[in-house]
């Protein structure tokens, strides 16, 4: 039992540091996960379920946008941009929250092509994110279910 | 004059500033001319009293003098009469009264010469005198005399003040211009704008002035000294003018008087020869005398007369007894021969003819032999001698003619003539008695030259002057009886001569045969005079164009230190702005290069970006010091004077710098002695830099081992060097501990001792007593390179290095070390060091602080886990004992009391004898040594020891990976890893993880900072952005505070209405429709007129706080502009939100 929890916490301990050091994540996730105690125990879920909830709808809006060849409204573009970098910046999505500093600099030149990769990359960025995340989460899930404590990650 | 000038010089010191140097001068020219007025002054006082004095004295005696002698007169007049020169003395007693006003000015001269002239010409003026004082109107006249002399005195005395007058009112004028001069310039500059060219042309002016002054000055000297040259020479003359022409007058006079006595004396001897001829001739019958007899007695009385040439006795014939006598006598009557003038010798009388007929006749029946020609000759026939006889028997008296060609004698002369008479007239007769009885006329010539001649030769002097002597009776044409043409004519005195004859005037003329010499005497003081002043000029004239050649030079010092100045000031101007400029850019560049790195880049242009976010860094800080340096040097840089507390300064700063000294392996111990207040009123964050810097400075230099070890003492406990109480301090003043290793890393240090050996500061005892200050001494000691000997004295020169390739080696600017220097000096400290090259630096500094009012600690945030830690008992097991030394410091500010042993072998007996111990801290180097077997046994001991609480253990390490540290917690053998340096919110965290729940971090330090402050708080938090909504609001909960969210500027003014219900608003900037400015701007509208309708209230105004990612001051400018309150950066981060909130919760709660 002990060491299915030291393996599994150890597999948690390997995992988050490969996310920080493959770059997904950042520090601002660490302040997350340390604004998380008893009075919120799901709040890093809750906030990160809700950053993909509006990278959805942010990135669907764009994709609307951007559909709509001939008349592209980058400036609508541009604000979705800002929100979602904002969004991923509050959660610590650093590959997202850098792919959004170059896409509003495509904005801003007003590069159509540049905004339809950013878009792209953005997208496949986010979901690669959260399918991370979703392990990570799962990962947590079976250490508590393990009976084991979330080893504390430090960076 | 001295008072004007020192009225002048009391103007001086009122006008400008500027002028003061002139006092100098003008005091110089003070003296000059007191002194010379003083010369003047006294010369002529001396003079008048002198004059007056005597003159004064002179008038008196001579006054009583001329009262007594008066009636003495009177008597001698009246004994006189009785005698036989009763005539001649009557006849100078109506002598001419013109005669007397001479004497009486001879008089009055001589008086005023008696203050200088011999005693011999004093007794011949005092001779004079009663000549003088027979004649009453003579008498009235020289008593009027000394009047007359004193207003001549005054005369000369106004002459003598109105020249010191001039030279008085010259110099008034002289001094007034002057100043006029002086004064006006600073009225003329006064609408000047530009200071510093206003007054460089101030004191240009001021020196041109000056200079000007001075020339006039000079000038004004050189006139002086002239003029009192000139005067001086022209006084001289004068008096030497006046002391020839009295020494002419006096020898004039004593010639007049000598010959006009020997005239009268002879002229007795003729009188008394009539009187023998009418005795002897007239009354004897037949007469006794005859030709023979008279021409016989005549001649041997002839030495009583030597002034006669001849005497003859002529008889009265009336024409009718003309024939009578003429037969009596034997020869006619005969005319006198005027025409004929040869020579005596040829001259026979019977050649003349004979007398024409006249009324009567006065023949000559007697004569001297010298005259023998001019028997039986008519007397009466002569134009000269008729008249004379006529005028003889009328008056009674010896008459004169005036001088004529004597007969048959080629000289001039004259003839006295007495009347003879028959009977004895009664001194009233009238002129008709006279005439009848007149019988005959004794006639005695007079050779006027040989009679002068003969008589100067008498006299001394004779060649200095000519004599002339004139015949004055005819007022139309003087007759000159006597005298050449030679001599100084220009200069003459005239003596009045008395004959006798009242009808006859003659005087003597005298001169000067030489003219006047060259005055020498005169010119030469004041030649000698004229040279001193032109000297004295020329030596003012000298020193005036010296201090005008050094005014320059100085002005143009002054120019160039003021332009000197003016540069360096332009200089730090420039350093300040441009420093200040270059930052706002920086900074931009910084949060780009921040952000860029934030964004997805491959590891080389992560590295590139690193390196330029650290060159950037380098940058800012260099310029931050770059401009400490410019306002430390342009005066700017004040201290501020807040209560901090320096432990917590230094651990931050240890904190700050763990990480490279870390990284290098260097032991970084921080150390304040007990004695140290916990507050201090001082400039933190300026000791903060000091601290910073020495430290930054001891890590560059170290090498890879080896420690730096910041202590903290008081001044004191350094001076009262004989029973140190502080153990650490004990230690390493003990001699040689620091050089053989007992130091905090057991590598050898240099003392710390030969630095503070030098510090004055420490040992003055000056502000000792001063309850309100204290002196603290901060040391900073490393293991490093050292400073090379040569280098040490230039270490605290900005931008000098020890060496150029020290710069090359460890980087660095050099200017810290100037800067943190003038720090400690702004804070009325030293700063010092002692260095050996391959060992170490030591470096120290003193600083007063002020002592803080309350003594409560700052630090009330640790106060909670303080109270949880107070009264456990702690082992320290550390080889080295500065090392536990320090760990028991940082023990004791948790309130947990510590026991030191050295090894863990030791440690055993230790803790089975304390027992009850919470805490073993084991230093890494002493676990390193012992093993693990000795641990197990320590550990074995400490279960048996244990009572109701089980001993942890930490471990303290210099350095240790994450790894190692899991690695060392998993094993079980220690319960936490302490990572030095130790520092209070580490100690705290660290002891509270272990000590009260491994699990559970409750008491987190974060919660503890901002939970204080944000527990119960109400804040909105405005952001459009869900995630960053759910975010600030999951952080700010964490806190304590109660948070309500809204999404959008409209929302959030709707909820901000008044009054406020949140304690503070947290608000993004950018959102859609109404941005975080537009919002702040209306709510802070909405304050404002309730506050201007009055209703204030101190919830009016609600904290706003942005919420930006952005780095940029600008935004934050921006923000301030619209009425925020100050930003947070977006993602929170928990020092810039505690600083920022702090603000308004802290005076709140």
């Amino acid at each position: 039992m002990d060491t299915l929890v030291a393996q599994l916490q150890r597999q948690f301990r390997d995992y988050t540091i490969s996310l920080y050091h493959q770059g997904f994540l950042d520090d601002q996730f660490t302040e997350l996960k340390k604004l998380q105690d008893e009075c919120s125990p799901d709040f890093v879920a809750e906030v990160v379920s809700l950053f993909f909830e509006d990278c959805e709808k942010l990135i669907g809006n764009m994709a609307r946008a951007l559909d709509q060849t001939g008349n592209v409204d980058f400036s609508l573009v541009g604000s979705s941009v800002h929100q979602l970098k904002g969004s991923s910046s509050s959660v610590g999505a650093k590959r997202v929250k850098g792919l959004c500093v170059t896409f509003k600099e495509c904005c801003d030149s007003q590069s159509f092509e540049g905004c339809v990769r950013c878009l792209q990359q953005v997208d496949i960025e986010y979901k690669s994110l959260k399918a991370k995340l979703q392990d990570l989460f799962n990962l947590e899930q079976q250490i508590v279910q393990a009976g084991g404590r979330i080893p504390q990650v430090d960076i | 004059m001295s008072i004007t000038c020192e009225l002048t010089s009391k103007k001086a010191e009122e006008s400008s500033g500027g002028v003061k140097w002139i006092k100098k001068h003008l005091f110089f020219m003070i003296l000059c001319c007191l002194t010379t007025s003083l010369v003047i002054v006294i010369l002529m006082s001396s003079g008048k009293e002198e004059e007056t004095g005597s003159c004064n004295g002179e008038g008196r005696v001579l006054y009583i003098h001329q009262n007594v002698t008066r009636s003495e007169i009177h008597d001698l007049v009246s004994l006189f009469s009785d005698s036989d020169q009763v005539t001649s003395f009557e006849c100078q007693k109506e002598s001419i009264p013109g005669m007397w006003a001479n004497y009486g000015i001879t008089c009055s001269l001589n008086m005023r010469l008696e203050k200088e002239e011999t005693q011999s010409v004093h007794d011949n003026s005092k001779s004079l005198i009663p000549w003088n004082l027979i004649n009453p109107s003579g008498l009235q006249q020289s008593l009027l005399q000394p009047e007359n002399h004193r207003e001549g005195l005054d005369w000369e005395l106004s002459s003598y003040l109105r020249n010191t007058w001039w030279c008085l009112i010259l110099s008034v004028l002289v001094c007034h211009k002057f100043f006029v001069s002086h004064s006006k310039p600073p009225n003329e500059i006064e609408g000047k704008t530009n200071l510093q060219d206003s007054l460089a042309q101030k004191q240009q002016r001021a020196c041109r002035g000056a200079g000007k002054g001075r020339k006039n000055i000079l000038l004004l000297g050189v006139i002086a000294g002239v003029s009192m040259s000139v005067w001086w020479f022209w006084d001289s003359n004068q008096k030497i003018i006046l002391q020839r022409r009295e020494t002419l007058e006096n020898m004039c006079d004593e010639r007049a008087r000598v010959l006009q006595d020997q005239f009268n004396v002879s002229l007795n001897h003729v009188h008394a020869l009539s009187i023998l001829v009418s005795t002897f001739h007239h009354g004897k019958t037949p007469s006794a005398i005859d030709q023979k007899t008279f021409g016989e007695y005549t001649e041997r009385t002839n030495f009583e007369r030597p002034l006669t040439s001849g005497v003859a006795y002529a008889l009265k014939v009336p024409h009718s007894k003309r024939e009578q006598f003429e037969k009596d006598h034997g020869w006619t009557i005969k005319k006198m021969e005027t025409e004929d003038q040869t020579l005596v010798q040829d001259c026979v009388p019977e050649n003349f003819d004979p007398a024409p007929i006249q009324d009567e006749y006065a023949p000559v029946i007697f004569a001297q032999e010298t005259v023998s020609h001019i028997v039986s000759v008519d007397m009466m026939s002569g134009q000269e001698d008729r008249e004379n006889i006529l005028r003889a028997r009328a008056s009674g008296k010896g008459v004169l003619t005036s001088p004529f060609k004597l007969l048959k004698s080629n000289h001039l002369g004259v003839v006295l003539t007495f009347a003879v008479y028959d009977t004895d007239l009664p001194p009233d007769a009238t002129e008709e008695q006279r005439v009848e009885a007149t019988i005959g006329y004794l006639g005695a010539s007079y050779d006027m030259p040989s009679l002068v001649e003969k008589l100067l030769h008498q006299l001394a002097s004779k060649q200095t002057i000519v004599v002339d002597v004139y015949d004055t009776s005819n007022a139309s044409g003087l007759i000159k009886m006597y005298g050449t043409e030679i001599g100084d004519t220009s200069e003459e005195y005239i003596s009045r001569l008395d004959f006798g004859d009242p009808s006859r005037k003659h005087e003597m003329r005298c001169r000067f045969k030489d003219k006047l010499p060259i005055p020498w005497t005169a010119i030469t003081p004041s030649g000698l005079v004229l040279i001193i002043t032109f000297l004295v000029a020329y030596i003012f004239h000298d020193a005036i164009s010296r201090i005008a050649i050094v005014e320059e030079d100085c002005q143009k010092m002054m120019k160039l230190k003021a332009r000197a100045e003016a540069a360096d000031i332009a200089k730090s101007q420039f350093l300040a702005t441009v420093s200040h400029e270059i930052r706002t850019p920086m900074n931009g560049v910084l949060g780009m290069l921040k952000m860029l790195m934030d964004t997805d880049l491959d590891a080389k242009q992560m590295d590139y970006a690193q390196t330029a976010h650290g060159s950037g860094k380098d940058l800012i800080s260099l310029i931050n010091e770059v401009l400490d340096q410019a306002k430390i040097e342009s005066g700017r840089l004040e201290l501020e004077n807040v209560p901090f507390d320096m432990r917590l300064v230094l651990d931050n700063v240890s904190s700050l710098l763990s990480g490279k000294a870390n990284e290098k392996g260097i032991e970084l111990a921080v150390y304040v002695s007990s004695q140290v207040p916990d507050v201090v009123v001082g400039d933190p964050s300026r000791f903060r830099q000091i601290i910073t810097n020495l430290v930054g400075n001891s890590i560059k230099f170290t090498r890879e081992k080896g420690h730096i070890f910041i202590s903290v003492h008081l001044a004191e406990e350094v001076r009262e060097s004989v029973n140190i109480k502080d153990a650490v301090l004990r230690q390493r003043l003990a001699v040689g501990s620091s050089e053989s290793g007992e130091t905090v890393s057991g590598f050898p240090a240099v003392n710390a001792w030969g630095s503070w050996e030098s510090f004055k500061t420490i040992y003055s005892t000056e502000n000792h007593n001063s309850d309100r200050i204290i002196k603290l001494l901060v040391t900073v000691e490393d293991t490093g390179v050292g400073i090379p000997l040569d280098a040490q004295g230039r270490i605290f020169t900005p931008f000098m290095q020890a060496d150029s390739s020290t710069s090359r080696t460890y980087g660095g600017t050099g200017i810290g070390l100037s800067i943190s220097k003038r720090l400690v000096e702004l804070m009325q400290g030293e700063m010092g060091f002692v260095s050996r090259p391959g060992i170490g630096s030591t470096f120290s500094f003193t600083g007063v602080f002020g002592k803080a009012e309350t003594t409560s600690s700052f630090n009330t945030k640790f106060d909670l886990a303080i109270q949880e830690f107070k009264g456990l008992r702690a082992l320290v097991i550390d080889s080295r004992n500065i090392r536990a030394e320090v760990t028991r410091y940082h023990l004791q500010r948790l309130g947990i009391c510590a026991d030191i042993v050295s090894s863990l072998r030791t440690a055993c007996t230790c803790v089975s004898k304390l027992g009850g111990l919470a805490l073993v801290l084991i230093d890494k180097d002493a676990w390193n040594k012992n093993g693990f077997e000795l641990l197990d046994g320590l550990l074995n001991c400490i279960k048996e020891a244990a009572s109701t609480r089980p001993t942890k253990i930490l471990l303290l390490a210099t350095s240790a990976t994450l790894l190692e540290r899991s690695e060392m917690k998993s094993s079980g053998l220690v319960d936490e890893v302490v990572i030095k340096p130790l520092r209070m919110s580490a100690l705290i965290c660290s002891l509270q993880e272990t000590l009260v729940n491994g699990k559970k971090r409750q008491p987190s330090r974060k919660r503890t900072d901002l939970g204080h402050l944000l527990r119960e708080k109400r804040i909105l938090v405005v952001d459009d952005n869900l995630v960053n909504r759910r975010v600030a609001e999951g952080a700010l909960k964490k806190y304590g505070a109660i948070v309500t969210c809204v999404e959008s500027g409209k929302a959030a003014l709707a909820m901000l209405k008044l009054p406020h219900n949140f304690d503070a608003c947290f608000m993004d900037l950018q959102m859609p429709e109404m941005d975080g400015f537009e919002a702040t701007r209306r709510v802070r509208d909405l304050e404002k007129k309730k506050i201007v309708s009055g209703e204030m209230y101190s919830s009016w105004h609600v904290p706003i706080l942005a919420m930006t990612a952005d780095v940029i001051q600008a935004t934050n400018e921006e923000c301030v502009k619209c009425g925020m309150d100050g930003y947070v950066s977006k993602p929170f981060e928990e020092e810039a939100l505690y600083a920022a909130v702090a603000k308004f919760f802290e005076s709140a709660g």
